[in-house]
């Protein structure tokens, strides 16, 4: 019986560890699930821990979050769901696995064009699509520029398909239409220096490194690389480039957000709206700017120096949702490109 | 899968199955237990059922799809990915193939300087996960990194403008990374086969005067065929469902298309029918080459023990035959492991050892354990059924539960999701007409839901290595110990438990190793407050902190290496048991 015996140890073993391990939603607990990584999202919640009492739960997931908050349910015990990146939040929207929130407070700290206009989702922090360029560069740039014959062999950029770049076609095709986007993707493709691919932060990297002069990169990782907080290594790749805020011909600079909505199912509701309202207070959205050198989203709350000394940020009016109607577009034109290839 | 029935241990042999069995006799055992109780039977389709229900769950995603997305698919991506996939598994299986059987070749046939010693260190980079080996190798080989500034400074260069070498990020890269980790897969069950079962033939052949290459290409390297065939599969099954190091290194393959048709494109049911072509065509490819040999026969070797005499080399070649060994080991494991101990070094005096990572390994180890000793029990149960009922349906049942590690992490975990959820209502709803008592979520976002799916994954692995074990214990002990009036239990407990042991512990150790570099099905289906030493390193990876990471990172490797090092002493000290089981071995059937 040996066999049979083995087996039934271990679903045994499996059921104790279910036991053991599974959370149920306690009150004065708050479960968030998040895409946004752990590091980013713990000084806010140990701050809102210090001064409430409730305690939050985390789990950081990369992708699949709605897909597991759609399977767990009405009996799932995700409060507040936290994502990076416009299409993300969208995501979320689409598939049903949030709910509405009406909060005075929230309305009025997150202005109209950062959140979803029937209170699904908010954005709590900004990050800027910003130019990595060698030392010495020009030091205004736009978007379209960067399709230009003449830096042929000078761009290097990560994955095509990476939310941040797709959020910015996105936000092409809707200012413009498809086929600019499209032949605006194509003279950047023929600009590459490398293979699309790696993170933001080997832009400053390899353009230190000689590879490339020129690369779009997230306005925080600036902060992450130039303060230290990321070693000192990444200490002299951040001293190595300059950085500028490029603007679209006529227009802003495209930004993207870091959010949060209430789970459709949330057992602590309340709770969770206090959460977000926390999460855009003043205090809050200092330590997005100070720990996540984010641009906070609430009208005079100040950045870390670090970032403000790239310059002043000129925020493109388009709406968010606007532009991530065009998101599944901006991929598919990725594919079209063979930009990633 | 060819995997199911002959992995790791490879005995291969076990080649006389159901195809011995006259058609006639064969259709009358179609459906029955054929000597196994039905209980066994069961069991294993209860096991096949479970690996089966994340499959099966992809499945129901991909029919809701309406297939809009094909003809963009087909005109842009896959191409692309047909492309790249073929390339990367075309480069990494010559690869694999060469050094795994080439470096286990050098270790059993000839006796040289530092033999014993690379034997089971060739073992090591079995540790390494790839997204660690890419980005070790992505630091140190960049034109800022270590080897080209010291280059530069060797060759008087100041810019790296002015001479750098080729990027890294590249498809030659990304071969040569995935090549150097996962040659252990091939090197493991060639140097078994080695050990084990081509001595009588390679003596002959040496003694009719066959020089060194030719006793090797010519009758070392074919001998070894099943083994090298198994071992490579589960290379190239890695190295197409790997998406850490594809991502950094820049190549899209299948598994990169099926993540991002999901992602970027919002189409669930895209990437799961992008999946199950996927899996077709592995599991084609597996047919293929077991069709390819299905005339081979390879049971001669198992009735002989004498053990291969390792010839002494001179000491110009020895040096060779050393460093040759040496090279793997050096690029696979010293270098990346070398390069994380430095990292990690950095980061302690940097930031201290932040105590939550002691958790985290805790954690790791502990999920992993139980992992492990279910996947090995029910791996156990699968090879010991089909030893006693040997017909096609077990068979079929035992390759059904196999099928989880042709699936990508990430794509088994998603369908794993809706199964968890079935049960949890079902419970729920029984629960609350019964006893008006709400059980809430049990399994979905539980430890137990993440060992399931590191069982469903892992459980090929472990399976294979068992039955191969098992084949070198004669049939003739189960017939004495059964007419003697033992039950099936008994016999397993008594007989095939100590005498399959080393191809247990191996098993064992594997699964493990594989458990503890898991992510994707990790970063999905954990529990809340829950990270484990690899969730810890993406999170920080992901964020662009790798320094922080490396600390995670090494203590993967490190307790990683540990049931390495235990495979190893196991692996010496049953270099003789078996074999004693299978000199006495009759022809099965």
């Amino acid at each position: 019986m040996k066999a049979v015996q083995l087996f039934r140890r271990a679903t045994l073993g499996a059921a104790c560890a279910s036991a053991f391990f599974s959370g149920a939603a306690v009150a004065e607990e708050i479960n968030l699930y998040t895409t946004r990584e752990p590091g980013l999202v713990q000084p806010l919640l140990q701050a809102y821990t210090a001064r409430t009492g409730v305690k939050v739960n985390t789990v950081f997931m990369k992708d699949g979050l709605p897909e597991r908050v759609a399977s767990e349910g009405a009996r799932s015990p995700a409060d507040v769901l936290m994502a990076v990146d416009v299409n993300a939040l969208v995501d979320m929207t689409e598939k049903g696995v949030t709910q509405p929130v009406k909060s005075a407070a929230l309305e009025a700290a997150v202005p109209a064009n950062l959140r979803d206009p029937a209170g699904n989702w908010f954005a709590l922090s900004m990050r800027a699509r910003t130019l990595y360029e060698v030392k010495g560069g020009p030091s205004s740039f736009t978007y379209e520029e960067l399709a230009e014959p003449k830096y042929k062999g000078k761009v290097c950029l990560r994955s095509g398909q990476h939310p941040y770049n797709t959020a910015l076609i996105a936000h092409l095709i809707a200012r413009d239409g498809e086929a600019a986007a499209e032949s605006w993707l194509r003279g950047v493709k023929a600009n590459l220096a490398r293979k699309a691919g790696g993170g933001d932060r080997e832009v400053a990297r390899d353009i230190m490194g000689g590879l490339c002069d020129f690369g779009l990169a997230n306005s925080y990782y600036v902060g992450l690389m130039r303060s230290g907080a990321g070693g000192p290594e990444q200490q002299k790749w951040g001293e190595a480039i300059d950085v500028v805020l490029p603007t679209f011909k006529n227009g802003g600079t495209h930004v993207n957000v870091a959010g949060a909505a209430i789970a459709k199912h949330a057992p602590n509701k309340e709770q969770a709206v206090k959460l977000l309202e926390f999460l855009v207070s003043d205090e809050a959205q200092a330590i997005y700017a100070k720990a996540n050198f984010e641009y906070p989203v609430k009208q005079g709350a100040a950045v870390d120096p670090i970032i403000g000394k790239i310059g002043t940020l000129k925020v493109d009016a388009l709406p968010l949702v606007e532009i991530a109607k065009h998101r599944k577009a901006a991929s598919l034109l990725v594919d079209k490109v063979g930009f990633d290839n | 899968m060819a995997s199911t029935t002959e992995i790791l241990g490879a005995a291969g042999h076990s080649a006389a199955t159901a195809e011995d069995v006259a058609p006639a006799r064969r259709h009358a055992l179609l459906f029955t237990a054929g000597g196994a109780g039905l209980g066994w039977l069961l069991a294993c389709a209860l096991v096949a059922a479970l690996v089966l229900l994340p499959v099966l769950s992809l499945a129901g995603h991909a029919l809701q799809g309406s297939g809009e997305l094909w003809p963009h698919l087909l005109a842009y991506v896959l191409p692309q990915a047909l492309r790249d996939s073929l390339i990367l598994l075309a480069g990494v299986g010559v690869l694999v193939v060469l050094v795994g059987s080439g470096t286990a070749w050098l270790v059993t046939a000839y006796d040289f300087p530092g033999r014993r010693v690379l034997g089971w260190a060739l073992l090591m980079p079995l540790a390494v996960p790839t997204y660690i080996v890419a980005f070790a190798y992505l630091d140190l080989w960049h034109p800022v990194g270590a080897l080209q500034t010291g280059l530069r400074e060797l060759l008087g260069y100041s810019n790296p403008r002015d001479f750098r070498l080729p990027d890294i990020r590249s498809m030659w890269g990304c071969i040569l990374l995935l090549g150097c980790v996962l040659y252990p897969y091939v090197y493991l069950p060639a140097r078994a086969l080695f050990q084990m079962q081509a001595s009588g033939l390679i003596d002959a052949s040496r003694t009719l005067g066959a020089g060194p290459f030719r006793c090797f290409f010519g009758v070392a390297l074919p001998l070894a065929r099943p083994a090298i065939a198994v071992g490579a599969s589960l290379a190239l099954m890695e190295a197409l469902n790997d998406i850490g190091a594809a991502e950094f290194l820049g190549v899209r393959t299948f598994t990169v298309s099926i993540y991002s048709t999901w992602v970027n494109r919002s189409s669930l049911a895209g990437a799961a029918q992008i999946a199950l072509v996927m899996l077709a065509v592995v599991l084609s490819l597996i047919a293929l080459e077991r069709w390819a040999r299905r005339r081979q026969r390879y049971a001669a070797g198992a009735r002989q023990a004498a053990r291969l005499a390792p010839r002494r080399l001179s000491a110009g070649r020895g040096l060779l035959a050393a460093a040759v060994c040496a090279l793997p080991v050096l690029l696979g494991f010293l270098v990346p492991a070398g390069y994380l101990l430095v990292e990690a070094a950095k980061r302690f005096s940097y930031a201290g050892l932040e105590q939550i990572i002691l958790r985290e390994t805790f954690n790791t180890v502990l999920i992993s354990a139980i992992a492990t000793l279910a996947a090995t029990a029910l791996a156990f149960l699968l090879a010991y059924t089909l030893r006693l009922a040997r017909t096609p349906f077990a068979n079929a049942l035992v390759r059904c539960a196999s099928l989880g590690y042709a699936v990508p992490g990430t794509v088994l975990a998603i369908g794993l999701l809706a199964p968890l959820a079935w049960f949890d209502a079902f419970i729920d709803s029984a629960s609350t007409s019964l006893f008006g008592l709400s059980t809430g979520l049990l399994l979905s976002g539980s430890g137990a839901a993440l060992a399931y799916a590191y069982v469903a994954r892992f459980l090929a692995v472990g399976s294979g290595g068992i039955e191969a074990g098992f084949s070198k214990i004669p049939h003739s002990m189960d017939d004495a110990a059964r007419s003697l009036g033992a039950s099936a239990g008994r016999v397993a407990r008594r007989v095939h438990l100590p005498l399959g042991w080393p191809a247990i512990a191996a098993a064992m150790l594997l699964i493990f190793v594989d458990c503890m570099k898991e992510l994707p099905a990790t970063l999905l289906l954990r529990p809340l407050n829950f990270e484990t030493l690899a969730t810890h390193l993406y999170g920080e990876a992901a964020r662009g902190t790798y320094e922080s990471g490396a600390i995670a990172a090494l203590l993967i490797v490190l307790a990683g290496l540990l049931p390495i090092v235990l495979l190893a002493r196991v692996g010496q000290g049953s270099a003789t048991a078996p074999q004693a089981g299978a000199a006495a071995a009759v022809p099965s059937v």
